[in-house]
């Protein structure tokens, strides 16, 4: 599965996001996905499975039509794990 | 050159300030960003940079519970990578609907796109501490700070 991280410029919170999902892919074994921080004006039109982004980013990224999930705390890898594994196995029974 | 630079052992003295007044969200990325231009690590424009961002791209910066991690880009007015950690005497509101009041901000400033990696991880592993962040928060002096910072640096 393609994961798309989102932050405004694609190297600071898209970024961290990226490196946690990667360590908790890492942890729980998880393989066979790639995940990409992008920035807000580039993720338009690209073909991912899965947006996570902040929370407070939500107004931006409205009508997308890629599945996103949101994340509140941005450093609480419960939150991350059980969100984006909850997704990834939601997406994988489609 | 792509030598990652760590946010725990960057935060030295000079990088810290702790118990800054603060009114608004723009005076507290204000306080961070005045460190990081003292310190050489970015231009006086950067602040405003950072700013900027908030306004335009909104307030996620706010990355948990009373934490902010504003930033502008590279070519905004950074001079080299690094960072700074402020504490607020009074939290402030950024607008985030997830994590406000904010009481702790760290402002970052990065060259490039990879060389700050080492601390976006540090970041994500000891910022989600809560103990560490209390401490931090109820750390009313700089040495107090430091001695919280010299703590975490012996366990990495």
């Amino acid at each position: 599965m393609k994961i798309a991280t989102v932050c405004g410029m694609g190297f600071g919170t898209s970024m961290m996001l990226k490196l946690f999902i990667e360590d908790i892919f890492k942890a729980e074994g998880i393989t066979g996905h790639q995940v990409i921080p992008w920035d807000l004006g580039s993720i338009k039109g690209q073909q991912v499975d899965l947006i996570v982004a902040p929370t407070d980013m939500e107004s931006h990224l409205k009508g997308s039509e890629t599945k996103v999930i949101y994340i509140k705390n941005l450093v609480d890898k419960e939150e991350i794990t059980e969100k984006v594994i909850g997704a990834i196995k939601e997406l994988e029974s489609l | 050159m792509n030598t990652s630079i760590s946010l725990l052992k960057s935060l030295t003295s000079d990088h810290i300030a702790v118990k800054i007044a603060a009114s608004s969200w723009e005076e507290a990325v204000e306080g961070a960003g005045m460190v990081m231009v003292n310190t050489g690590l970015t231009q006086q424009s950067y602040i405003k940079a950072m700013k900027d961002a908030i306004k335009s791209l909104g307030p996620y910066c706010v990355i948990a519970p009373g934490i902010a991690m504003p930033h502008a880009r590279p070519e905004d007015g950074v001079i080299q990578t690094g960072f700074s950690l402020i504490t607020l005497e009074q939290p402030v509101k950024f607008g985030s609907k997830a994590n406000d009041p904010v009481d702790i901000v760290i402002g970052f400033a990065a060259i490039n796109k990879q060389n700050h990696i080492t601390a976006l991880k540090e970041i994500a592993t000891h910022f989600g501490d809560y103990r560490f962040i209390q401490d931090i928060r109820a750390a009313r002096t700089k040495k107090d700070l430091l001695i919280i910072l010299d703590s975490k640096r012996e366990e990495i």
